[in-house]
């Protein structure tokens, strides 16, 4: 196991956004966390890549009690992809992306030939490579989120984690990023909204629910019109698409029922 | 929208060096006894120990003390405080993520003021003689911060918005303080004195106080550029930098020391002088932009340009007698600002 959650329980005043989760991930998995707003698919990564700290429970990265670490050698090792990511000050493209060479520099390091290299390379498979001198402000929301993930890839981790990537993008954005993605040689665990997304690029789905795992398994084991109707409270109907052979989902809006 | 590339920020520091020798001499030259740039560099490099230099003295004892005595530490000290706040300002606007912050937010100055002002009107410490009102002011700036600092903490953790409300409530309660003083005193020349204090001047400078704010800087200077990166992260966020691997109380509570310590060392020498801190790194990011591998070392060589002339323009314009600096700063700083903010497309830190 790569990236484990043993029994994670999280509250924030009394309230129990978590409770009792538990996720295992192997090594090169791609899993997908699915649940209506406000399930806990945020807290749980959050607590994972350890901005928040759980009152029960551990998550260990390649058998390390994370929590025991030290920031910088957990950003060796995962690469976090966070939902919102406003810049507030002006950086150009090649800067934000040479950030992720932080954790493996020394205070007095300056950036060698070979960390130009990667960070060339990860803008190149990002496809921002000819943003590199524009101003990140300048970028539009699927330029953004692509100098992003190409900053996490700069930080060449063996894990991944986004926080819904797809969010604000229009399809054809949403199928490059995802693809991308998908390319990698990594593990990824990514939060989705859309859950066609997710059982295209899956390979094993969580689905929360009231911060509780409701379901876990492949996407076709997960995504049955019933569970879709208890966790997600719509209904549906599933098949599998014709060119991908993955299961697709069809809503059905109250009026045609 | 582009920053400029690298080798032209290279460039643009070996200009400003260049700028900041050339105002350095010209300031010297300037005053009621005009003196040729030949002598002041003689003067100045016969002073390197054990002269190696071989420079044999053409010039008269008076121009000797003018120069060495008077005008060149006063030239080196405009350097030093406009270089340090420079850099504490870009500090500052990067750890509370704020473009509005100054390095006075931590109550610097207004702790400063308080010291300042006890010394001047009641003659606190007085067996400390000329140091009196440095002491005082640095003891004043250090008492101020720590009540801030211990304000901001929450649960261990320093909260940004908390040493924000926290640095304006304990300078609002300082400042009373002062003014309280201000009231009570029946000297009229005491209270003068206090304003030309709170206005800052480089006019008490001389080679012996000019060492400790020196050192400061240098220390805090050399920190500050070792951490760019770190600084970087910040501007991005809490997040950002913790998942690129900062330990962010750690840095916080090294910037909160590192900015206090110096703006602490620099008000005590030449009183709260303002404006320098807030607008000089702004000028900066506009030129170079947020990356703070550049913006460090151009905002100590653009603040000591600023300060060097503000200075030699608040001892000429009303001479014989002298303007305190802190009106030059923000008469001549705050338009040429305000003139850059119209000019340029400039994000200052708001969502787009």
């Amino acid at each position: 196991m790569v990236y484990v959650a043993k029994n994670l329980t999280f509250a924030v005043q009394q309230v129990k956004i978590l409770n009792n989760v538990s996720i295992h991930i192997q090594e090169r998995e791609f899993v997908g966390i699915i649940g209506p707003n406000g399930s806990g698919k945020s807290t749980l990564l959050k607590n994972m890549y350890r901005i928040l700290q759980p009152q029960e429970g551990e998550v260990f990265l390649f058998n390390e009690n994370i929590y025991k670490q030290s920031s910088k050698v957990i950003a060796k090792q995962l690469a976090v992809v966070g939902q919102e990511t406003p810049v507030l000050f002006e950086f150009t493209v090649k800067d934000l992306v040479a950030m992720g060479r932080t954790p493996h520099k020394r205070l007095m390091e300056v950036d060698t030939k070979e960390d130009l290299i990667i960070v060339e390379e990860s803008m190149k498979q990002a496809g921002v490579l000819h943003l590199s001198e524009r101003t990140f402000s300048s970028l539009s929301g699927g330029e953004k989120k692509r100098v992003i993930v190409a900053r996490a890839l700069a930080q060449q981790a063996k894990v991944m984690v986004l926080d819904e990537p797809t969010n604000h993008l229009d399809i054809q954005h949403q199928l490059q990023l995802m693809d991308l993605i998908q390319s990698l040689p990594i593990t990824v665990i990514t939060a989705l909204h859309d859950l066609n997304i997710a059982a295209t690029y899956c390979d094993k789905i969580y689905v929360l629910k009231d911060g509780e795992i409701a379901a876990y398994g492949t996407p076709f084991d997960v995504l049955t019109p019933t569970l879709l109707q208890k966790v997600f409270g719509v209904h549906a109907e599933v098949s599998v698409h014709p060119v991908t052979k993955k299961p697709q989902i069809f809503y059905i809006s109250e009026q045609f029922l | 929208m582009k920053n400029p590339t690298t080798r032209k920020i290279n460039l643009l520091l070996l200009v400003l060096t260049g700028v900041v020798l050339i105002s350095l001499t010209l300031a010297i030259m300037v005053g009621s006894v005009s003196i040729t740039p030949t002598i002041v560099w003689r003067i100045i490099l016969s002073h390197i120990p054990f002269n190696p230099l071989g420079i044999t003295s053409d010039w008269s004892r008076s121009q000797e003390i003018i120069i060495w005595q008077i005008r060149t530490p006063r030239v080196v000290l405009a350097i030093l405080v406009g270089a340090g706040l420079a850099i504490s300002g870009a500090a500052i606007q990067a750890l509370v993520r704020n473009s509005i912050a100054d390095p006075y937010i931590l109550g610097v100055s207004s702790g400063a003021s308080v010291g300042a002002t006890s010394v001047i009107l009641l003659g606190t410490f007085s067996f400390l003689g000329m140091y009196a009102l440095s002491f005082a002011a640095f003891l004043g700036a250090t008492i101020a911060v720590l009540i801030v600092f211990f304000l901001a903490r929450v649960e261990g953790r320093i909260s940004v918005v908390r040493l924000l409300l926290a640095g304006i409530a304990v300078s609002l309660v300082l400042s009373a303080m002062t003014n309280f003083m201000l009231m009570m005193t029946k000297e009229e020349g005491g209270i003068k004195a206090v304003i030309y204090w709170m206005m800052g001047s480089l006019a008490g400078a001389k080679w012996v106080n000019i060492m400790i704010p020196f050192v400061v800087l240098t220390v805090v200077y050399t920190i500050l550029r070792l951490h760019a990166r770190h600084l970087n992260l910040l501007l991005l966020g809490e997040e950002s930098a913790v998942t690129l691997g900062v330990n962010i109380e750690k840095f916080r509570l090294l910037l909160i020391l590192l900015i206090s310590l110096l703006t602490g060392v620099l008000v005590a020498v030449s009183g709260a002088i303002g404006f320098i801190g807030l607008i000089i790194p702004h000028i900066v990011r506009m030129i170079v932009g947020s990356n703070y591998k550049f913006v460090l070392p151009v905002s100590a060589l653009i603040g000591a340009i600023f300060l060097i002339w503000a200075d030699a323009v608040a001892r000429i314009v009303i001479a014989p007698e002298e303007m305190p600096i802190g009106i030059i700063t923000a008469l001549c700083g705050c338009p040429f600002f305000i003139w850059m903010l119209r000019k340029q497309m400039y994000s200052f830190g708001e969502e787009n």
